[in-house]
């Protein structure tokens, strides 16, 4: 990697910064799934480490988040926006050497923000904890050049037409520069009180209804016409979902404060919106669903189908919960309970993590013209991930309907802390199962780059068999 | 990008994107603005300071440069015995929260007595003042407002601490920056629900009881017992000490971490603390073989433990 970052852009092979970035965003999901079960071990077993500050839960908690959201998701979306925008134009990446630095900057800044966030350097606000000056390297450092190669590519294409993914990609990291510099503005300018509060949830509502769910529809926007054969079921339909994000998602953060003092309208028509997400979710679903329409044998056999129709089809669950757990009908019950860290995690670990994690299994055998080394061990990944997953999913979920139960029928809050006890061992062990997954995920990916079977020139790697 | 419709495109989103901007930002924006301070407001920013979060006067959270919330019994003037005051003093140097310099943080009413009547524009950081909130009626409604009581009646910080016993201090601005360093957020909320929660965790918060304050941590993930009223449920000293340096002391079933690494390497008395010993102590007391429980040393008072309760007990 390093030696391309000051070679000449013509001399640095097609497509180095998108394996750079899918190797990166896996080693960023170990990290973040790593974190994830030593913290959920921590709310099983309290004294499984304690007198060390930096191993406390507080300080350990907003890293595992941050790790996967910016480290293992992002890095993957940046992964696929390498490979898939040129792919779609019939062109190459307009800079790859930016692409390589866009990449080797964002490993740093992450990692140096991590460590700033885990020492206790915070801002003390959900999911926007980094310090504003990391975030300012987020926002230029990171966002900015991949938008900026993202949108050159897409002008410089040779294709007459733009394709859905290319209207999310583009859309989206510009998207998110918005969300990024609007959203930490109460850290820019010291802005206090509800403002501050509700900005908090504005960024955090938006980096997931603008970045993270429309970039990861785009990428099975890709994956699923491309490894299927089938054309998109429908154009129009595309349309239908691309503009419900930007005029619906964008609407509802206010529904995370349901039950804070904001004013009242601001509630009820955050409320309104938020049932409205169900536009582009049905769109997507139904579109993706329909473009399978005679080849859903690769849901079966083929691993990069199997990971996405997984995907879009925890879509359903998720955004059911999401449409209408915000209203306040059914908010008061589980507002603040295991029940959004369910649904949080069906959102991330779910929905986009299948989708992303396809992208990085094409992406990589595409770009390394190399056949994935074995098949057994992606069916053990898959299932690892779905298996742990959905523990995962159901036990935060019984807990979290215990603890809205606790809170209407006012139980004193230590019985519910030991109701839940058995589902946060649970939760640990899903998490573990995600985490022991993806460690042979990395093998295995490494292994394909190593020993992977050569594909020929104008052959796609799904086209050949797999030899182990 | 020569064709038309992408064009048209390009302006349909922009107009689309924009107008959610509008609705979800400016209109709430002006709205939440108009919002004036309550008593509980000012009474929050003043003990708080102006960041509690990262920023250029503490950057690495470690609790400096922030206000003592103190509770005078005389006059630090006069020397001569009042009725019980809650004050905060700022020392020369520590900043003031957003809400004294701002234009528009406290709101019509508490702005405009806060300048006639508390002479806020009158103090200075780099002098140092006392602050302490007033009410007086206004058309039929008691409006707060903050007096700066160094240009009003004279109390200066160093005066103000000598008057101030030690017990009658506290660590309240450092405290909350402990609470989000160590994260004590990601579990129990600031934030009573406006449905679900007057009976058990107290009546949930006005519009205007943030002004002022950043951040506010309301936290979204409840795994343990809403605080913000918590210092009216359970004022004792005695039991935070015992809980914060470890839970399962007074809880057997709590999953909250210990906190005993806030004690820092000695006590109150300036003995040094030994941890492996009283761990040891403590194993053997969780596998029973003592009666007792390992005394927990009594936090020192510069440590970080004791701005955290004093912190959570001023959580009224």
């Amino acid at each position: 990697m390093f030696k391309y970052l000051f070679a000449k852009n013509e001399d640095i092979p097609a497509g180095s910064a998108a394996v750079y970035f899918g190797y990166s965003s896996i080693m960023w999901f170990i990290v973040g799934t790593g974190l994830g079960s030593f913290n959920a071990a921590k709310l099983a077993f309290p004294d499984f480490v304690y007198g060390i500050e930096l191993l406390s839960f507080g300080h350990m908690r907003q890293v595992h988040v941050l790790a996967v959201i910016l480290g293992w998701i992002s890095m993957a979306f940046a992964m696929a926006m390498m490979y898939i925008t040129p792919a779609l134009g019939n062109t190459k990446l307009w800079s790859e050497r930016m692409g390589v630095w866009n990449c080797f900057l964002w490993n740093v800044g992450l990692a140096l923000g991590l460590f700033l966030l885990w020492m206790g350097v915070t801002s003390g606000r959900e999911y926007s904890d980094l310090p504003w000056f990391i975030d300012l390297v987020v926002i230029f450092g990171v966002l900015f050049p991949l938008a900026l190669n993202v949108w050159m590519t897409i002008k410089t294409r040779r294709t007459q037409g733009i394709y859905t993914t290319n209207w999310f990609f583009g859309a989206a990291t510009f998207m998110v520069m918005i969300v990024f510099l609007v959203g930490n503005s109460p850290e820019f300018f010291s802005l206090t009180g509800l403002t501050e509060a509700y900005l908090t949830w504005w960024f955090a509502h938006n980096v997931l209804g603008l970045w993270i769910t429309p970039v990861a529809a785009a990428i099975s926007y890709y994956i699923v016409p491309k490894v299927t054969g089938n054309p998109l079921y429908s154009h129009r339909i595309g349309h239908l979902h691309f503009w419900s994000v930007v005029v619906f998602y964008s609407t509802p953060a206010a529904h995370h404060l349901m039950s804070a003092p904001l004013p009242e309208w601001l509630k009820s028509f955050a409320s309104v919106e938020g049932v409205l997400i169900l536009v582009p979710a049905i769109a997507f679903v139904s579109n993706l669903l329909l473009t399978m329409t005679g080849k859903w044998k690769m849901f079966v056999e083929n691993v990069e189908i199997k990971f996405t129709i997984s995907g879009v089809l925890m879509a359903i669950p998720l955004n059911m919960q999401g449409g209408f757990q915000q209203t306040r009908a059914i908010n008061w019950y589980i507002h603040g309970t295991g029940w959004i860290v369910a649904h949080a995690h069906l959102a991330l670990l779910g929905f986009s993590t299948f989708l992303e994690a396809a992208a990085v299994y094409y992406g990589l055998q595409t770009l390394l013209r190399r056949k994935l080394y074995s098949l057994a061990l992606a069916n053990f990944h898959f299932w690892m991930l779905l298996i742990g997953f959905t523990t995962y999913w159901t036990s935060m979920t019984i807990a979290g309907l215990i603890q809205g139960a606790g809170k209407i029928y006012e139980v004193p809050y230590i019985d519910v802390v030991i109701a839940e006890h058995p589902y946060m061992i649970a939760r640990w062990v899903g998490g573990t199962m995600v985490f022991l997954g993806n460690c042979v995920w990395l093998y295995n990916m490494w292994m394909t780059a190593r020993a992977g079977t050569v594909i020929p020139a104008g052959r796609l790697p799904h086209e050949l068999a797999y030899e182990r | 990008m020569a064709f038309r419709e992408y064009k048209i495109g390009a302006r349909m989103f922009g107009l689309a994107f924009g107008t959610s901007m509008f609705i979800t930002l400016y209109m709430p924006a002006v709205d939440i603005a108009n919002v004036s301070v309550t008593a509980t407001g000012l009474h929050r920013q003043l003990s708080f300071g102006r960041m509690g979060g990262f920023g250029y006067e503490d950057p690495l959270l470690t609790g400096v440069n922030k206000p003592v919330s103190v509770i005078l019994k005389t006059d630090p003037k006069s020397g001569s015995p009042m009725e019980a005051t809650r004050a905060y003093v700022y020392e020369a140097g520590v900043p003031f929260p957003n809400g004294l310099r701002h234009p528009r943080i406290l709101g019509k009413g508490p702005g405009e007595l806060s300048a006639s009547k508390g002479k806020i524009a009158e103090s200075s950081e780099t002098t140092g003042a006392v602050f302490v909130v007033r009410e007086v009626e206004m058309n039929g409604e008691m409006v707060p407002y903050i007096e700066n009581a160094t240009a009003v009646r004279g109390w200066n910080p160093s005066d103000t601490m000598q008057k101030v016993s030690e017990a009658d201090r506290f660590q309240i601005g450092k405290g909350k920056i402990m609470f989000v360093r160590e994260g004590c957020w990601w579990c129990h909320t600031l934030l009573p629900e406006e449905t679900q929660d007057w009976q058990y965790f107290g009546a949930p918060p006005m519009l205007g009881d943030f002004n002022g304050e950043n951040p506010t941590a309301f936290g979204s993930d409840r795994k343990a017992p809403d605080l913000t009223h918590v210092g009216s449920r359970n004022s004792s000293r005695e039991w935070m000490t015992l809980h914060f340096f470890n839970p399962r002391m007074v809880q057997p079933h709590s999953i909250m971490p210990r906190y005993d690494y806030l004690w820092g390497d000695v006590d109150a008395n300036g003995n040094k603390i030994n941890y492996s010993a009283w761990y040891a102590s403590y194993d053997e007391y969780s596998a029973g073989k003592r009666v007792y429980p390992p005394e927990v040393p009594e936090p020192a008072k510069d440590s970080e433990a004791r701005s955290l309760i004093d912190f959570v007990l001023n959580l009224k």
